[in-house]
Order: C-alpha cells, then sequence, then structure tokens
C-alpha cells in the first residue's frame, strides 16, 4: 500500500509518445503513477502502428497526445495527464521538466536526447533512458545520485545521416515495447526507491540473438555538464549541436525537377538517369519504374557507375537523402543533377497511389 | 585472437557478420587488424586523423576503453570487445 501511495504522489514527465512512450505511457497509467506529462506535437499516422500500440487505426490523423489520452483513460482513469503539445526545446525544458520527479526520454533524435540530458542534470532530475536501433536496444538511468550522464557516455552525437533512423532503417515494432518496458519498470523503482536501477549500467539488448548483455557505464569526471567542473551550464541550441540544419527539412533548391515534370518525362521517353537512393529494404516495398539503385551510403563509391554527361534526377523517400545525393554528385563534378522534390512519397500522392506509402 | 562484437549499424561493413575474430595484444592492435581488413569500417569508426570517433565507444569485456588503458589495453584470447555507436531510433529530421 505503502508504496501504490508513493506512486500515487509520483509525476513522471513522457518525452515522447511514440515507439518507446506507448508501452510507457500504458504500463505507468496501469501501475497508477499519480500525474504524467506527455511530450509530443506529431500527429498519428499509419506507419505508427506496428509498434506505437497506445494508437490505433481509428487515430490516425488525430495528435498522438489525444490518441494516448484516451488510451491512458480507459486504463486508469485516476491519472492526471498533463498535455505538452509542443516540441521540447531549448526555451521550454527546464520550465517542462522542472514540474516532475523524473523524466523518460522515448524521443526519437539526438538533438531533444542531448537537450533532455542536459535539462535534467541542470535540474538535478533522474532520466531514464531508452534507445532502439533494428533489433537491439539500449537502456539505462542518467542523472541520478552521481551516476552519468548521456554525455558521459557519448560526448557527440553522430553526423546527420551517418546513422539512419527507424524510418530508414526499419525497426522490429516490437523491439521498442521491450524496452519502454523496461525503461517502465526503472521509473518505478526510481519511484518506490527499490531495487538496483540501471545507474552506471548500459544494458543492451540483441532481439535476434535474444540476448541481455551488459556495459559499465561511468561518470566522466570531465563530461561539460555533470563533471567536476561544468561548462555547460545552461542550455544550447541542439541543432547546431548535432550539425542538423532544420531548414532542410523541405529543401527546395533551383533546379529541382516536380514529380508531374518527372511522369512527362518517363512517357515521353527523355534521355535520362533515375537515380533512387534508398536502402534495398524500401525498393522491396515500391519503386518508381525506370530508377536504377545506389543507397546513398555507397554513393561514393558507385559514382563511377553513373554517366557524367547525361540529366540525372536523384530521388529517396521524401526528398532529405535525395538532395544530399545531389550536393554530393555536384561538388563531384556532375553538373546535370537535380533533386525530385518530395521523393516517391510525393510520386504516390500526386503520380501513381499505387506506389505504396511507407 | 580476440572476439569483437559488431553492432548493428556497422554489420553491413563485416559481411553482415555480428561478430568478428582479430588479432592484437592490444585494444589499438586488434582495431587495427579488423580495419585493415575492412576498410568501410575503419571509416565509420575512426576519423581522417586516426581517432576513435566520439558517438563509438569500445568496451573491453564490460568496461570502457576510456576508463582503462584507451587502445593500449592489453587483450587476452578470452577477451571480447565490444562496439558500440550511438544509436536514436525514430525519424531524423533529414529524411
Amino acid at each position: 500500500m505503502e508504496g501504490q501511495l508513493k506512486l500515487k504522489a509520483a509525476s513522471v514527465l513522457l518525452v515522447g509518445t511514440g515507439g518507446l512512450g506507448a508501452p510507457l505511457a500504458m504500463y505507468l497509467t496501469a501501475a497508477g503513477v499519480g500525474r504524467i506529462g506527455l511530450v509530443d506535437f506529431d500527429v498519428v499516422d499509419h506507419t505508427n502502428l506496428h509498434r506505437q500500440i497506445i494508437h490505433g487505426t481509428s487515430d490516425v490523423g488525430r495528435p498522438k497526445i489525444d490518441s494516448a489520452m484516451d488510451t491512458m483513460r480507459e486504463i486508469n482513469p485516476n491519472v492526471q495527464i498533463d498535455r505538452h503539445e509542443v516540441a521540447l526545446t531549448s526555451e521550454n525544458a527546464l520550465e517542462i521538466i522542472a514540474g516532475y520527479d523524473l523524466v523518460v526520454d522515448g524521443t526519437d533524435n539526438f538533438p531533444t536526447r542531448y537537450l533532455v540530458n542536459d535539462a535534467c542534470v541542470l535540474l538535478g532530475k533522474p532520466n531514464v533512458y531508452g534507445s532502439i536501433f533494428r533489433f537491439e536496444g539500449q537502456a539505462t538511468v542518467f542523472a541520478y545520485e552521481g551516476g552519468p550522464c548521456y554525455r558521459c557516455l557519448y560526448a557527440e552525437p553522430p553526423p546527420p545521416g551517418l546513422v539512419p533512423s527507424c524510418a530508414e532503417g526499419g525497426v522490429l515494432g516490437i523491439l521498442p515495447g521491450v524496452i519502454g518496458l523496461i525503461q517502465a519498470t526503472e521509473a518505478v523503482k526510481l519511484i518506490l526507491k527499490t531495487g538496483e536501477p540501471l545507474v552506471g549500467r548500459l544494458l543492451l539488448y540483441d532481439a535476434l540473438a535474444m540476448r541481455f548483455r551488459e556495459l559499465k557505464l561511468r561518470r566522466n569526471p570531465e563530461c561539460p555538464v555533470c563533471g567536476d567542473h561544468p561548462t555547460i551550464t545552461k542550455l544550447i541550441d541542439y541543432q547546431e549541436f548535432c550539425g542538423v540544419n532544420v531548414n532542410q527539412q523541405t529543401p527546395v533548391a533551383i533546379g529541382d525537377t516536380d514529380v508531374l515534370e518527372l511522369k512527362k518525362k518517363l512517357d515521353r521517353k527523355d534521355n535520362f538517369t533515375l537515380l533512387d537512393v534508398r536502402e534495398p529494404h524500401e525498393v522491396q516495398i515500391g519503386r518508381i519504374p525506370g530508377s536504377i539503385l545506389i543507397p546513398l551510403g555507397d554513393l561514393e563509391k558507385r559514382s563511377g557507375e553513373l554517366d557524367r554527361s547525361a540529366e540525372i534526377i536523384v530521388h529517396c523517400k521524401s526528398g532529405g537523402r535525395s538532395s544530399k545525393a545531389v550536393e554530393y554528385l555536384r561538388k563531384s563534378g556532375f553538373s546535370n543533377v537535380s533533386n525530385l522534390t518530395g521523393g516517391i512519397l510525393a510520386w504516390s500522392d500526386k503520380v501513381d497511389p499505387t506506389v505504396p506509402k511507407y | 585472437m580476440a572476439k569483437v562484437l559488431i553492432p548493428t549499424p556497422l554489420r553491413q561493413y563485416v559481411e553482415k557478420k555480428d561478430s568478428v575474430e582479430a588479432e592484437g595484444a592490444t585494444v589499438g592492435e586488434v582495431l587495427a587488424s579488423l580495419t585493415g581488413t575492412h576498410p568501410d569500417l575503419r571509416k565509420q569508426i575512426y576519423t581522417e586523423e586516426g581517432k576513435l570517433r566520439s558517438f563509438v565507444n569500445v568496451y573491453l569485456n564490460d568496461e570502457d576503453i576510456r576508463y582503462l588503458d584507451k587502445d593500449k589495453t592489453a587483450v587476452a584470447p578470452t577477451d571480447v570487445l565490444s562496439i558500440v555507436p550511438s544509436i536514436a531510433g525514430g525519424v531524423q529530421s533529414i529524411a
């Protein structure tokens, strides 16, 4: 009973109601955590449903926060749910996080992870970390009782594009379920001050081998945010730190090709190369007829396969990777290269809806 | 010969294997041997100046080599090296 009352008196902030946040929110609600804050500004998409089980088919198109709250209320109407339908930024993070006992990081990008980490260290709030990739997951507890923080583990993020995201690399839908539940377990243990939390321990999960391993994590005395002489005492620009240019989200450069133009060129049998820079498993889902495939990661090695004198139109899923490919090819001396605006998603929308979106 | 465990994001550079045996008496030697036979892997885990990239950690059994002797850490034949890169799942803002 005492434990149940501690849970009732506790408040947990869930950053993200996606793959990790979904099982977290459901189980923490079921466990009777008194107040749960949800941070998510995204909208439910049908491609989320294989792993974000807090949302259902009838929620597609709704804000994830609304969909999550409905499921949580059904499980336990006594939980107070705080809505933060915003992106967590350096401007709002400290204020939002200050209102909770602990934070569970269920985000899907490096800038936010570093933001959450730094804010938690600065405010003295534990950060239950979990992350996934394809068939592997990691979990630990940062910023708790002298233990390490995320920067102690990884001082810097990888440059954007080097580590594929779930959208590009794909993920086993069940995987975030396992990691999310490990995070939920750790959150409950921290609230009840029981058991041995994953402080100073990095749990590694390999779903294919079905093996759990543990690595030791230490607080780095020279860590810029939680070390003995911190140099970071307030939140920074995390997009810049991670090398992400937010403006690149919807690249509209001069010399882009529109999907309708591409269709005309294909129908006229114009002489050009249509280069697809996605991963092979994406091509299995659908492709634009006539394209040749060189995944972005292989482009440097294989650009010799391309005809320098030909016109080349490059595409990917939605235009981000292909614009990087175009930049690279132009720098390598290809003079007639353009980016297909909107990628295969735009093709599916405007030209051929039988090509599946994903 | 020590065993080096390869994480999923890097398996494409080692013929999709999840572990590789490599020769060497220190961590530095084992990794040099591994990346010598797999140059594409080298580019992923080392910078152009030959330093280990900061979003890649190397463990000898369960200890981070940064807290041992870094790449001079001695490796026994029964030891297992793990390469653990930073992962974040989800969707990146550049699709």
